[in-house]
């Protein structure tokens, strides 16, 4: 009797100290392959680079980060098929996707099965359908399209501007909230162009736009087409100035358009070039690893991590189920979390507040032109 | 009107290209009855064999004879020896579902080895404009223009010129009455497989700095070639420029004043208006078979 109680014992003992010691896994579905393959591995190696440090320091609240990777192939069909595959192996926190498209067909299930998913996702209308459980790692389009009419009405002085975009929830949110801004700030909109995701060819799309003759253009596509446009605007000579945001003057853009990315501007949430001490250590440890400078998605990679990381630890336990509850209100200074970089705030719906850049791409960099300060 | 003429130069561009892959096309199936689905992908490879060679150190110009030579071998004397050889004694069809299968293992392939997401390639032409009857047109629709119509030229002055084109004619027309005056048709037709992955690799050059190196970016370029040989007629060579000019300036002028999101469909419907009003296609000529 001794010895069962004894073994019994042990054996709860074993139990509770591997329970202590267990990982805690986090999921990741992103776009490793396909037309958004620059934004996912961006994503996946900034996720990567934080669960590597976070974990040579001790982990979280003594547990090691885990992390599985899956391809959701830039397919919103096979990013739902993967993050019920991902939420079936119960994470604790889910992690992705970049599209919009695809993380509108998958918030639905993370938000069923109870689980907060830290995404990469610009479209406005993402964190509009209230949805608890669903955080954004960067600005949605409706903080930062009224900062981008801004400028091109004031700044640039444009008074009819031509809005190329990309035909996805991306592309149509952005350009909805644009096109609304502009016209209520008095720029009239000459030139509404809707592109294809994949889009090879942008010699008829600028044939229109040089017709159109406007003041700005706003282009608004994801990074490979954006580079094409860039090549063909030069190629036809548009010399209008060009106006986007993050996906027009990203850094694997500059590197596929080359000097044709020159003059480029736009609003930037995130850059690797923002002149902020620990964005710069960031993009050191990133190009060390991996050899080639990060764009503002391996940013939001590493951010989603520091995120999940924070929010434990205010907890003080890993509960997957009160994650989400934490998180909204919760404001998290880089000062008493580095790896967050710069002081945010998280709303009740998952937005986030956080300073913002205005970029230049002069002579192939990124050029901070002006700092916009967190609006709270 | 402007950007009419704007649209036409940028089509005639893009369609020189289509037309170089096309010609491909005819000319596999005139001597081999081969119908390459994988065209696509041969026009993609080329360009990452270039990146190849100048990651290993070479110079562009170098790249791109070593990328020439070696497009040759694999995809003119690989494709002939290892796979349509063997297919092709057991018929058309197994053969062109080959080449499919084939297509997606150059896809698969490329983005193991090299990458998923895309690379920039280096132009042949310098960027910048020059004024034609007052408009600006740049330098590299030009370029592009002016090296896909000598490689056309030189390949009809090949064809219809010399002793060789003469032989590889009779080849494609009759292999038996061509064998028994003394043609080596087997040589011939190897000849046209190395011709059509010239043709391919310096497509490849000409789009790649364009269209960016990317593993899937054969997909739609071995489409809209097809297309353009078809409609052109698959058994002329002159047919296939033809077929790859006119969707080149119909897909740019259907995205311009149609819209972008029916470009796509507008040469499939042309496709199939000049499948049931003129079979052999527009400059094609009319094959009768037996069954």
């Amino acid at each position: 009797m001794k010895t069962t109680i004894l073994a019994g014992a042990l054996l709860a003992f074993a139990a509770a100290t591997s329970v202590h010691a267990q990982a805690i896994k986090l999921a990741d579905v992103a776009e490793l392959s396909g037309g958004g393959a620059t934004v996912g591995t961006n994503w996946k190696n900034g996720i990567d680079l934080a669960i590597e440090e976070i974990n040579a320091k001790g982990g979280v609240l003594g547990r090691k980060l885990e992390v599985t990777h899956a391809d959701s192939q830039s397919n919103p069909g096979v990013a739902r098929a993967q993050v019920q595959k991902a939420l079936d192996a119960e994470p604790y926190v889910l992690l992705g996707p970049g599209y919009s498209g695809s993380v509108k067909v998958t918030a639905p299930l993370a938000a069923e099965a109870g689980i907060a998913q830290i995404m990469g996702g610009e479209a406005a209308e993402l964190t509009q359908g209230g949805n608890k459980f669903l955080f954004r790692t960067s600005f949605g389009q409706q903080s930062s399209m009224p900062k981008v009419a801004k400028y091109i009405h004031d700044e640039m002085k444009a008074k009819t501007v031509a809005v190329v975009w990309v035909n996805n929830d991306f592309g149509r949110g952005g350009r909805d909230m644009v096109t609304k801004e502009l016209e209520r700030l008095g720029s009239k909109v000459v030139a509404d162009l809707s592109t294809e995701a994949g889009q090879a060819d942008f010699a008829a799309d600028v044939g229109k736009i040089k017709a159109a003759n406007p003041d700005a253009v706003f282009v608004y596509l994801n990074e490979e087409e954006s580079a094409r446009i860039l090549k063909e605007l030069k190629r036809q000579g548009v010399n209008a100035p060009l106006m986007g945001e993050t996906t027009l003057i990203g850094q694997k853009v500059i590197e596929l358009a080359g000097d044709a990315a020159n003059g480029a501007r736009g609003h930037v949430g995130l850059t690797t070039d923002a002149p902020v001490e620990l964005v710069k250590q960031f993009r050191e440890k990133f190009s060390k690893k991996y050899n080639y400078v990060p764009d503002h998605n391996g940013l939001k990679g590493y951010l989603a991590v520091y995120m999940v990381k924070a929010t434990t630890e205010k907890m003080g336990k890993v509960d997957p189920k009160k994650f989400a509850d934490t998180l909204h209100g919760l404001t998290i200074k880089a000062a008493d979390e580095p790896g967050i970089l710069m002081d945010v705030t998280f709303s009740d719906t998952g937005d986030i507040d956080r300073q913002s850049f205005l970029v230049e791409v002069v002579e192939g960099k990124q050029v901070v032109k002006q700092v916009l300060p967190k609006v709270q | 009107m402007s950007n009419l003429f704007d649209l036409l130069v940028a089509g005639l561009a893009t369609g020189a290209i289509y037309a170089l892959v096309a010609v491909g096309f005819t000319l596999l199936w005139q001597t081999s009855q081969t119908i390459n689905f994988a065209q696509g992908e041969f026009v993609m490879l080329p360009a990452f064999l270039m990146l190849a060679a100048m990651h290993a150190g070479a110079p562009f110009w170098l790249a791109i004879i070593l990328g020439i030579l070696l497009s040759m071998i694999l995809l003119g004397l690989g494709f002939k020896l290892l796979l349509v050889d063997p297919m092709m004694r057991h018929g058309v069809l197994p053969l062109a579902i080959a080449t499919m299968a084939l297509a997606i293992g150059i896809k698969e392939a490329v983005k193991q080895f090299f990458s998923a997401e895309a690379s920039p390639f280096p132009s042949i032409v310098p960027t910048g404009d020059v004024s034609i009857l007052g408009h600006a047109v740049s330098l590299q629709s030009i370029g592009v223009l002016v090296v896909a119509i000598l490689a056309v030229l030189g390949l009809t002055a090949l064809l219809n010129r010399t002793s060789l084109g003469h032989q590889m004619q009779a080849a494609a027309q009759n292999p038996t009455v061509a064998r028994i005056i003394g043609v080596p048709v087997e040589r011939m037709i190897l000849l046209t497989f190395l011709i059509n992955a010239f043709l391919v690799a310096l497509a490849s050059l000409l789009i790649t700095p364009i269209y960016l190196a990317k593993f899937s970016s054969g997909e739609v370029l071995g489409q809209a070639a097809f297309i353009a040989a078809i409609v052109g007629g698959f058994n002329q060579v002159r047919g296939a420029i033809a077929g790859g000019l006119l969707i080149g300036v119909l897909d740019n002028l259907a995205a311009a004043y149609v819209s972008t999101q029916y470009r796509a469909a507008v040469p499939m419907i042309f496709l199939i208006a000049v499948i049931l009003l003129r079979p052999q296609g527009l400059l094609g000529r009319a094959e009768e078979r037996t069954v």
